[in-house]
């Protein structure tokens, strides 16, 4: 029997996952729609000053991939859970953290990556600058991979329970909080003219703490989840 | 003679000895609290910057000052748990958490209170203010999670992992809601500062006390309740003078 690497392993998850993924692309799309759809209400319900627009625009599309992420979380792990996947990664001999990476990556590429590569657009709408754009975009591709992490220690600690959806977003918007407010921090010092780097820097470093410890947590709720 | 310190860690040792504790809490908590408003409400002097209103610190302070302490607690329970696999820190923990929860909400009411004639505001999105609301988050979480699940262990084990992240995101959040606004003054209060009345201390402290000593008696009677309806099938449970008097009736 041929042993996987541990990258070999990530990746075969990974592909797992988004091949089924392609199989039911409408999923996809609607956390995409969802995006796109919270954004435009905004300029509705406040009135269309292209000023005030223009401040706010940051914070508006972090909230908004804020909630589209928690929309996508309970699909995480519970179709595998109904099909008793879960249960034979659970039984495996390689590392579930390692597997559970693996998952969060693919609903980061399914849920995250098109929220990172539509903002500049929405961006555009609210009269974004250049520079404010590309910051944006950075920050987001920091911050939406945070977002996947924390959400996978919600998702797998609710996993199988009543009103699943509904309480993950109770357990792990709190938890999100320091990444909206360096998110849009950092859009923010650009259009005021400071330097976002410190903001980006720390942003860094929660994706460093939670790419070390956050597999892991999401590896031993499931394990209390499931027993 | 070798002492068995986890003796009292069964539930069922443990009833008996938190029904004995209760009194020696409550009793004190209770003249405290009446000698600690007394004091502040009669006897401290009428602050010179904020007149009467100041005096609604002896409840916002202490009430404030627990509130975060007893998340730690609390997530220092839930990890003992985790980790000894103990049922009755995990118990604990389930206490706690209703009493945190009110005492945040006290907080941040009171709070409002004494933001209107002072700021002019019932609200302000300072730092302070925010960490406390996004706490009172941590802990509706935290008993929303174990509510939603019916097994017992996994509702003990899935809550203490939560309180632990919880505990390691809170001094993020902390800092995160500092820097995100930076316009607050600092603490306003400093255990060295020499500006307070001695009156004004006197009762701040009492009242402190009085709600901590308030926080353990509710919590072991919460505890109690809680042994009982998770061992109700046992024989100890339905030996008990209370249980068999209440059938009996």
């Amino acid at each position: 029997m041929n042993r996987l690497s541990l990258f070999g392993l990530l990746g075969l998850v990974i592909r797992r996952d988004l091949l089924l993924a392609m199989r039911r692309r409408a999923d996809v799309l609607t956390t995409l729609v969802f995006f796109v759809m919270v954004v435009s209400l905004f300029p509705l319900g406040v009135g269309p000053e292209p000023e005030m627009l223009r401040k706010m625009a940051a914070g508006v599309v972090w909230v908004a991939a804020l909630l589209a992420s928690m929309l996508s979380l309970a699909r995480m792990f519970s179709a595998d859970y109904l099909d008793g996947t879960l249960e034979q990664m659970l039984l495996a001999p390689q590392s579930l953290s390692v597997l559970v990476l693996g998952k969060i990556v693919a609903h980061w590429m399914l849920s995250g990556l098109p929220l990172v590569l539509i903002a500049p657009v929405l961006g555009l709408q609210f009269g974004m600058s250049f520079q404010g754009l590309w910051v944006l975009v950075l920050v987001l591709l920091l911050g939406t991979p945070i977002l996947s992490m924390i959400g996978a220690i919600g998702a797998a600690l609710t996993l199988g329970l009543r009103g699943g959806g509904v309480l993950v977003s109770l357990l792990v918007l709190p938890l999100c909080i320091p990444v909206l407010i360096f998110g849009t921090g950092a859009v923010d010092a650009v259009n005021t003219g400071m330097t976002f780097i410190p903001h980006v820097a720390l942003l860094g470093a929660m994706f460093l703490l939670s790419l070390v410890f956050a597999p892991w947590v999401t590896a031993q709720a499931l394990r209390i989840s499931m027993e | 003679m070798a002492i068995n310190w986890f003796k009292y860690a069964a539930p069922a040792s443990f009833y008996g000895l938190a029904g004995k504790m209760v009194p020696f809490f409550a009793w004190p908590a209770a003249i405290l609290f009446a000698l600690g408003i007394y004091i502040g409400f009669f006897v401290a002097p009428t602050d010179a910057v904020q007149s009467e209103a100041y005096r609604i610190m002896f409840i916002h302070v202490p009430v404030s000052i627990l509130s975060m302490f007893i998340y730690l607690v609390m997530a220092g329970y839930a990890a003992l748990g985790l980790i000894f696999n103990t049922r009755l820190s995990s118990m604990m923990a389930t206490a706690l958490a209703p009493t945190g929860a009110l005492f945040a909400f006290i907080a941040l009411w009171t709070g409002a209170l004494w933001g209107k004639p002072m700021w002019g505001a019932w609200w302000v999105w300072d730092a302070r203010l925010t960490s406390e609301l996004i706490l009172l988050f941590l802990y509706l979480g935290f008993i929303a999670l174990q509510a939603s699940i019916d097994d017992p262990r996994r509702a003990d084990r899935a809550g203490a992992l939560l309180a632990i992240v919880g505990s390691v995101n809170v001094p993020i959040i902390y800092f995160s809601v500092k820097w995100w606004n930076t316009l607050h003054q600092g603490s306003s209060i400093k255990f060295s500062d020499t500006s307070m009345h001695i009156a004004m201390k006197q009762a701040l402290f009492i009242m402190l006390a009085a709600c901590w000593l308030y926080v353990i008696a509710v919590t072991l009677v919460r505890v109690r309740s809680i042994i009982l309806e998770r061992e109700r099938n046992t024989q100890w449970v339905s030996e008990l003078a209370e249980v068999r008097e209440g059938e009996r009736s």
